[in-house]
Order: C-alpha cells, then sequence, then structure tokens
C-alpha cells in the first residue's frame, strides 16, 4: 500500500529532512511513525499526500509511483485517502454534516448516496446527533472525530493521520485510537504520526521511528512474531 | 532490504478504486451541483449585502457611462436621419423665366425617381410672405420690382438621400439651363455625421476601456474573496477538489456580480435618460412642432448590455482565479 524506496526530502537551503527512507507497508496493516519534534514524521506524511514531492528516490501508493502524477491527477488520488489533522481543518461556516459530505460531493455521488453514507461515517464515530452543528460549537475532541468521518466516509483504502492526538487529553486520545483501531480491523490501511509514546506502546502495533530523517523499525516489544509487512533496510 | 511484491502493489490498486459513483450518476450530479453552487455563490453574496451592493455599484457605474453614451449617440444618429429626409434643395429660376416653363420643369423634375416632391413658390407670394414675416415690409414696399425670383423647393425621396446622392442630383439640377442658383447646405450635414463617426470612436475607446475596469475590479473583488477562504481551498485540496471543483464558485460569483452590475448600470442609464428627456423634450418643441425624446434604453441594448456584463463578470473572474488559485497549496 505504501511503498518508500530509498527516498530523500531535501528543503531549499540543504536542510535534509529525509534521508534515504525505505519501508513497505502491507494493505490493511497499521503502523505508528514516532521521531523528536523535526524528525521528518510530517515531511514523510506530506510526501504520502502529496503535498510535498521527493527529491530522491520512488514513493509508490497503491502501485502508482507518486513521481508520475501530475498536477490534474494528484486530486483523485487524494479522493482514495483520508487524510488527518492535528489541528481538525474543518470548515467553519459549514455544519457538520456539510463537512463530512464534503468529499462524496468532490466526487459527484447523489445526494441520497451523501444522506445515507454521512450519516454512517457519523454514526461510526458517535457524532450523529450533533450533525447540525457547527464545528466551532463542539470539543477539540469531537472536532477531531468529526474530521475523522470525513476522511473516512468515502471508504478510502488508507488512513493517514498527523498528530491526532496533539491537542487531547489522554482519555479522547484513547477514544481517538481505538477508532483507528477499529478502521484497520475492517481492512484500512493505517499510518498515524505521534510522539504519544506511552500511548502507543499499548496499542501492539509496528513503529516506524524517525531520528533525524533517518528510519529506525522498532519493535513494540509486547507481541512475539515481527510484522510481516513491515520490512526496512 | 525492500519487499517489492508485485501481485501485492496490483491488489491493492483494485482496492483504491472501491467507492466510485456511476457515471451517469456523476453526470447528473455534476448538474445538479452547478446549479447548487449557482445558488450557493448567490447566498454568499447576499451574506454581506452592503460590500456586494458597493462593488455591483462600481460596476454598474463603469457599465452605465459607456451604455448612456451610445444610447444618446445611437439617437443623435436617428435624428441626423431624420433630417435627412428633410433635406430640400432650393432651385432658384432665372428672372425671366416664365411661369409655364416653371410648370414644365416641375413637371419634368417630379418625374425623378430621386426626388419625392417640387414645390413652387410664386416669386408674388414670396414677396408677400417676406414682408409679412422679416419685419422689412415698409421698405420692401418701397421697390418698384419683385426682387426675388421664382423658387422650387425639391425633395430628395428617401431611397436618395445620402450626401453623396444629393451631390449627383445637384450637379443635375444645375444644368437645367433656366436655373439661376441650386443650393443646399449640404456642409452641415457632412460635418454632423464626421462628428457622430468621432463620437462613435470615442464611445468605443470609452467602452474598452470601461470593460477593462469591469474585468479589473471583478478580478479584484475575486482575489479578496480567494485570499478570505484561503484555509477552505486548502481543504479542499486536501480532500480532493479537482481545480474546476474549486474554481466553481468564484466563477459564479464573477457572474452574479456582472448581471448585478448591468441591472445597476440599466436602473442608472434609464433614470439618467428620465431626467434628461423632459427638458429635451422642451427644447425640441421650442425649434418646431416635431417633438424629440430620447424614450428608455432599449430591449437590445438592455439584453446586449446584460450579456455582456455577465460575460465580463466571468471572464474578470476567471483570470483572478487562474492566477490566483495555483498559488495555493496545502502546506
Amino acid at each position: 500500500m505504501i511503498l518508500f524506496d530509498q527516498v530523500s526530502k531535501r528543503y531549499q537551503g540543504g536542510n535534509e529532512a529525509l534521508s534515504n527512507v525505505n519501508f513497505h507497508l502491507h494493505p490493511g496493516e497499521m503502523a505508528f511513525l514516532t521521531g523528536h519534534s523535526g524528525a521528518g514524521k510530517s515531511t514523510l506524511l506530506k510526501l504520502i499526500a502529496l503535498i510535498e514531492r521527493s527529491s530522491t528516490g520512488n514513493v509508490i501508493i497503491g502501485g502508482k509511483n507518486l513521481n508520475k502524477v501530475g498536477r490534474h491527477t494528484l486530486p483523485y488520488l487524494r479522493r482514495n485517502m483520508g487524510i488527518i489533522f492535528q489541528d481538525y481543518q474543518l470548515l467553519n461556516d459549514r455544519t457538520v454534516f456539510d463537512n463530512v459530505a464534503l468529499p462524496l460531493i468532490i466526487s459527484g455521488f447523489s445526494s441520497r448516496e451523501v444522506n445515507k453514507r454521512v450519516h454512517a461515517a457519523l454514526d461510526k464515530v458517535g457524532l450523529l446527533r450533533f450533525e447540525k452543528k457547527y464545528p466551532i460549537t463542539l470539543s477539540g475532541g469531537e472536532q477531531q472525530r468529526v474530521s475523522i468521518a470525513r476522511a473516512v466516509v468515502n471508504k478510502p483504502a488508507l488512513l493517514l493521520a498527523d498528530e491526532p492526538t496533539g491537542n487531547l487529553d489522554p482519555d479522547l486520545s484513547r477514544e481517538i485510537m481505538d477508532l483507528f483501531m477499529a478502521f484497520n480491523q475492517v481492512g484500512v490501511t493505517v499510518l498515524i504520526a505521534t510522539h504519544d509514546i506511552p500511548l502507543i506502546t499499548q496499542l501492539n502495533k509496528p513503529i516506524l521511528q524517525l531520528s533525524h530523517g533517518q528510519l529506525e523499525y522498532k519493535n513494540t516489544g509486547h507481541t512475539e512474531q515481527t510484522p510481516a509487512g513491515i520490512q526496512h533496510g | 532490504m525492500v519487499s517489492n511484491n508485485s501481485s501485492d502493489t496490483t491488489g491493492s490498486s483494485v482496492q483504491l478504486r472501491q467507492l466510485k459513483p456511476s457515471f451517469s450518476s456523476r453526470i447528473k450530479e455534476f448538474f445538479v451541483r452547478h446549479l447548487q453552487v449557482f445558488f450557493y455563490s448567490l447566498g454568499l453574496l447576499s451574506r454581506s449585502p452592503f460590500a456586494t451592493l458597493m462593488t455591483a455599484s462600481a460596476l454598474g457605474i463603469a457599465l452605465a457611462l459607456p451604455t448612456g453614451l451610445y444610447v444618446i449617440l445611437d439617437h443623435a444618429r436617428q435624428l441626423s436621419g431624420d433630417m435627412n429626409s428633410i433635406n430640400q434643395i432650393s432651385l432658384f429660376m432665372k428672372k425671366e423665366t416664365s411661369s409655364q416653363s416653371i410648370k414644365n420643369i416641375q413637371k419634368k423634375l417630379n418625374a425623378y425617381p430621386e426626388i419625392a416632391q417640387v414645390k413652387h413658390i410664386n416669386r408674388a407670394a414670396a414677396l408677400q410672405e417676406f414682408q409679412e414675416n422679416s419685419g422689412f415690409g415698409d421698405a420692401l414696399k418701397a421697390l418698384k420690382n419683385n426682387p426675388l425670383p421664382d423658387l422650387l423647393v425639391v425633395h430628395p425621396s428617401l431611397t436618395h438621400s445620402d450626401p453623396q446622392q444629393i451631390n449627383t442630383l445637384l450637379l443635375k439640377l444645375k444644368k437645367i439651363k433656366q436655373v439661376d442658383l441650386v443650393q443646399l447646405d449640404i456642409q452641415w450635414l457632412q460635418r454632423l455625421y464626421a462628428i457622430i463617426n468621432i463620437a462613435q470612436r470615442g464611445v468605443l475607446i470609452i467602452g474598452s476601456l470601461l470593460a477593462l475596469a469591469v474585468l479589473l475590479i471583478v478580478g479584484n473583488t475575486i482575489r479578496l474573496d480567494i485570499e478570505n477562504r484561503r484555509s477552505q481551498i486548502v481543504v479542499m485540496k486536501l480532500i480532493g477538489g479537482t481545480d474546476s471543483f474549486i474554481r466553481r464558485p468564484f466563477l459564479y460569483t464573477g457572474f452574479w456580480y456582472g448581471l448585478l452590475g448591468s441591472l445597476i448600470a440599466i436602473l442608472l442609464v434609464n433614470i439618467s435618460l428620465i431626467i434628461i428627456n423632459d427638458p429635451l423634450t422642451r427644447l425640441s418643441s421650442l425649434y418646431d412642432n416635431n417633438l424629440f425624446s430620447l424614450g428608455l434604453m432599449g430591449i437590445n441594448i438592455s439584453g446586449t448590455l446584460l450579456f455582456s456584463g455577465c460575460l465580463l463578470g466571468l471572464f474578470g473572474a476567471r483570470i483572478a482565479v487562474g492566477k490566483h488559485l495555483k498559488d495555493i497549496e496545502p502546506k
């Protein structure tokens, strides 16, 4: 699902955010991406979401080499991934329903389909009763769940999250992580960047650790078998 | 090392395409969404009525100026056309011409296709009229002989009334040997035509400049709009909105501005015409009984104005969107 092949990213001014990163996350797997601030976590996610492009090497998502994705096909690629941000990125002048409906409207679903799917997604994150509210009136944890509903509403094969629990207290963080685990259980590939180490060590999932732009694979120690999918070079 | 399992990657690409609406649904939704965005963008404008009205009024004034000038010029051209038809050529006959031969000439001229009517003004009748109207009555009575010649007034027919044709007719009339003098003040007509031609160019130039102003006003308004909705645009791009999807509400906003602007322009021009009409009618009544009035804007001009207003709005928005949307990318 996600394949990094000798990927480096250098920003203007020579600052190398990622150097020679290799890993492979198979379909249906879930992994965490950790590392100190500035280690390159966000850069790595941005390369997957095509917000940035790699300087060298290949990023292959779902069989597509992102180096060959042009400006006009890029939106269609992004529709196949759900992206979740630390600051939620919701539209505050639209209701919860309209926020969640946006990816479906962009793809051209009929109003009936949109209704059905938005309700299903809101139900899944437990916010069905808030559909007519505006995001700004909700708590941080609720807003993050709205953004998760928006990310999963068109059933993407891949979920990316950048510090999804960064602004939340431990209990809420755990709830959010449980949601991601639930999506992973129905076959969605999930990659989450976080530095909430205490939380993710409980979850028994593989951890990719970035340090100064270099990737180290780290087992959580809770599981005996090495996750087959994650391999690193 | 990196595992590179081809069956695995193709499998996942199948997975990536799992949820897509059907083709027919997408076509239908395309129109439904267009209609929604069409009214959504109107809704956005109505949320800030004062700002919208200010922009639309600026557009209205910019559109009203060339339109108003055009309407006035159009009427001036029609008016000069009317004057053309009341052109008359005066044939002053030689004094020794007998009234019988004048009648013959009158009959002959009446048969010309380029002449509509020939009127004979008898020299005696002319003298009497002159005495009554000029105020020189007593002085004229002192004259022994009537100094006035017989006069034939020739009205060219409507189909032969442009300056070129009248010139040809004049030459023809001069060749009649009983004619002493042929008089037509055609120069003022030619000058009027020339002035109208210059004025038309002027309106064209002013119109082009103000059309450019409309483009710039709409473009700048849309640019600010894009700036204000920067974060929204970023979110749209992040969840896979195509350029055309993101562009759409801005284009419709431009369209609405153009429409509102031209409606305001129509209002302004008509109000101005009403204000001018009254004194104009009074002025024309001072000249003759033929009352002249500008009336209101015709349907053709109004329609053209609406159409070009909307087009300019759309076009201005398209320029701004094309220039500024590209700069906004998720960071």
